[in-house]
């Protein structure tokens, strides 16, 4: 992107005032570097965005944005009901709710270091994964509703995990106002067979190493220390988000203009949040967020059961789980009152600081834990949520690193045998039934996830606390 | 023929299956994401890939057959699944030799 089309606010905030049918500035965060590795579209979809009616404050994108469809991918934006906001499937993304929840194991990296073959097998044996992969469950139609209402509390009720995994997720695991009526039959029929597997593209689930803490005190506090090994799960809801995502994209699409919206492009399809399209799409969408919270609580159960016979008496527990395509209800600050908004991640992690009352208690004075994936052969970062993000943008940081090249200059750069062989002897095992998905998915291919988490702590977004690099990768 | 390639080469894949899709829609662009969207729950939903299709279109309206198989993971290395078709680019259009170009992004 070229920075001459931008106002410099700062060494990591970057401006544009309000032009055309912009309603609100769009604001950028990310260094010089960063900003110039981003795609012009990137640009071009958070003023988009800027004109849909109802906006609040500003359109913002993160340090990892790069070009989506509709919003860019590391976008979030905040409307309000009482002023005509819509909510928008494309604000979204297809992958509802596409998250990451870190698991603490309690051993080091000496404990599994002389076992780790053992445990990437198991762990490959464990967790279904990549294109056509069938999980253990088969949901009948009421178990499916049952499910889309319960989230992660269904999946403990059905004996796959505890109460105290529940405390550590968002939404204590079970979103509100999930309507399963309104998800259609094609996308219930996609996930009947789909609980508890890891999917394939960008999802992966970790091993990783613990090697710098920045911050002991909230490190301490999250239960990690220098040289720990956790386990990082990195999916969503599968094909039940994926054809939610399609059903409401092309119905939003069609019947935009029936509600009077203007769009810039028809890829920005939203409703009104008060009509009968919006309040919809919601229910479903929260449908699908359960969906990702009872997917992710399965695989956990998996990786436990998985870890039991290389390493018995292994306890895994939940550090935090956190989605990062959501559009959520939430009060923030606007104009100095609290107002109740419809905040929209794609590709964007929530952020809350200390003190938010959305933060499990157990951690509520330090802050959120913010989950953030990197590739098969860079680190991957926790980081905790700040009050200045607040501000910022509504409570949001960046999601992971971003990719920086498509799937198709990928594979022509890389093979996916060797690169497993040059990781491998880097000391990262990786497992996955696709070597052209692990070229797709070379770590080359991204931007350095390491300058978006600095980015991001130097806009005030968050703050790092402990680096993690992969030791065992189950990719899809 | 380009959303398989996307998941596999499309042709190692054997023409074993048929599925035959009808739809309508307001205008020949959500047609074209209608016809993909179709293609993608076959593909997600009964695990299948396809390597050859037939397409009839008339007046946002489109009679099509695709051929295929069940996704045997050894043998077509599948790289990646496609969620949906996007609004992104999403383009039909007849050029000056009066061929038909169509074209959508698809969420992988």
């Amino acid at each position: 992107m070229d920075t001459k089309s931008l106002q410099r606010v700062s060494a990591e905030e970057w401006r544009i005032e309000p032009q055309g049918k912009m309603r609100v500035p769009a604001v950028i965060y990310a260094t010089e570097e960063l900003i110039r590795e981003m795609d012009e579209k990137v640009r071009e979809q958070i003023v988009n965005v800027a004109t849909l009616p109802g906006i609040e404050k500003a359109a913002y994108a993160m340090p990892d944005a790069h070009w989506g469809y509709g919003f860019p991918i590391g976008g979030v934006a905040a409307f309000d009901p009482d002023r005509g906001g819509v909510v928008s499937a494309g604000g979204v993304g297809f992958d509802i709710s596409c998250g990451v929840r870190t698991l603490l194991t309690g051993l080091t990296a000496e404990d599994v270091e002389p076992v780790k073959r053992s445990l990437a097998d198991s762990l490959y044996r464990h967790i279904p994964a990549g294109v056509g992969s069938r999980g253990l469950l088969e949901l009948s139609d009421s178990e499916l509703d049952e499910m889309l209402s319960g989230g992660a509390r269904w999946a403990v009720n059905q004996g796959y995990g505890t109460e105290a995994d529940l405390s550590r997720t968002e939404e204590n695991g079970r979103m509100s106002g999930a309507i399963p009526d309104a998800v259609s039959q094609f996308a219930k029929h996609r996930q009947r067979r789909e609980m508890g597997t890891l999917g394939s593209g960008n999802h992966y689930l970790e091993a990783q190493h613990v090697t710098e803490v920045f911050e002991v005190s909230a490190a301490e506090a999250f239960g990690i220390r220098r040289n720990d090994i956790v386990v990082s799960i990195h999916c969503g809801s599968r094909g039940l988000g994926h054809q939610i995502g399609t059903d409401f994209l092309r119905e939003m699409a069609v019947e935009a203009k029936n509600y009077g919206i203007d769009l810039p492009d028809r890829e920005l399809a939203c409703a009104p949040i008060e009509s009968p399209l919006g309040e919809k799409y919601l229910g479903a969408m929260r449908a699908a967020i359960n969906c990702a919270f009872a997917n992710r609580q399965i695989i956990t159960h998996l990786v436990r059961r998985a870890f039991a016979p290389v390493i018995p008496g292994a306890a895994l527990t939940v550090l935090y789980d956190v989605s990062h395509n959501t559009c959520k209800v939430e009060e923030h600050q606007v104009d100095g009152h609290m107002k109740r908004l419809f905040v929209h991640r794609k590709g964007a992690t929530r952020a809350f600081g200390p003190n938010h009352p959305g933060v499990p208690e157990t951690l509520r004075s330090i802050g959120q834990p913010v989950l953030i994936g990197g590739t098969m052969g860079t680190a991957s970062y926790i980081l905790v949520g700040t009050s200045e993000s607040e501000s910022h943008s509504f409570s949001s940081s960046c999601h992971g690193a971003g990719r920086q090249m498509s799937r198709a200059q990928a594979t022509k750069r890389w093979r996916g045998r060797e690169l497993m062989d040059e990781l491998a002897e880097r000391g990262i095992l990786i497992r996955s039934p696709s070597p052209r998905g692990v070229a797709e998915e070379a770590p080359g291919a991204y931007k350095d996830v390491n300058a978006v988490v600095e980015a991001s702590e130097k806009s005030g977004l968050s703050r790092r606390v402990a680096k993690l690099e992969p030791l065992i990768c189950i990719k899809g | 023929m380009a959303l398989m390639a996307v998941v596999t080469d499309p042709a190692h894949v054997a023409l074993k299956r048929e599925v035959i899709v009808e739809r309508k829609a307001p205008d020949d662009e959500i047609l074209l994401m209608d016809w993909l969207n179709a293609l993608i729950y076959e593909m997600s939903a009964n695990q299948l890939i396809f390597g050859s299709f037939d397409v009839l279109l008339g007046d946002h309206h489109l009679q099509g057959r695709a051929w295929g198989e069940k996704v045997d993971v050894e043998r077509h290395e599948p790289a990646v699944e496609v969620k949906g078709a996007t609004c992104t680019a999403l383009s039909v259009t007849q050029n000056s030799n009066r061929d038909w170009v169509a074209q959508c992004v698809v969420d992988v």
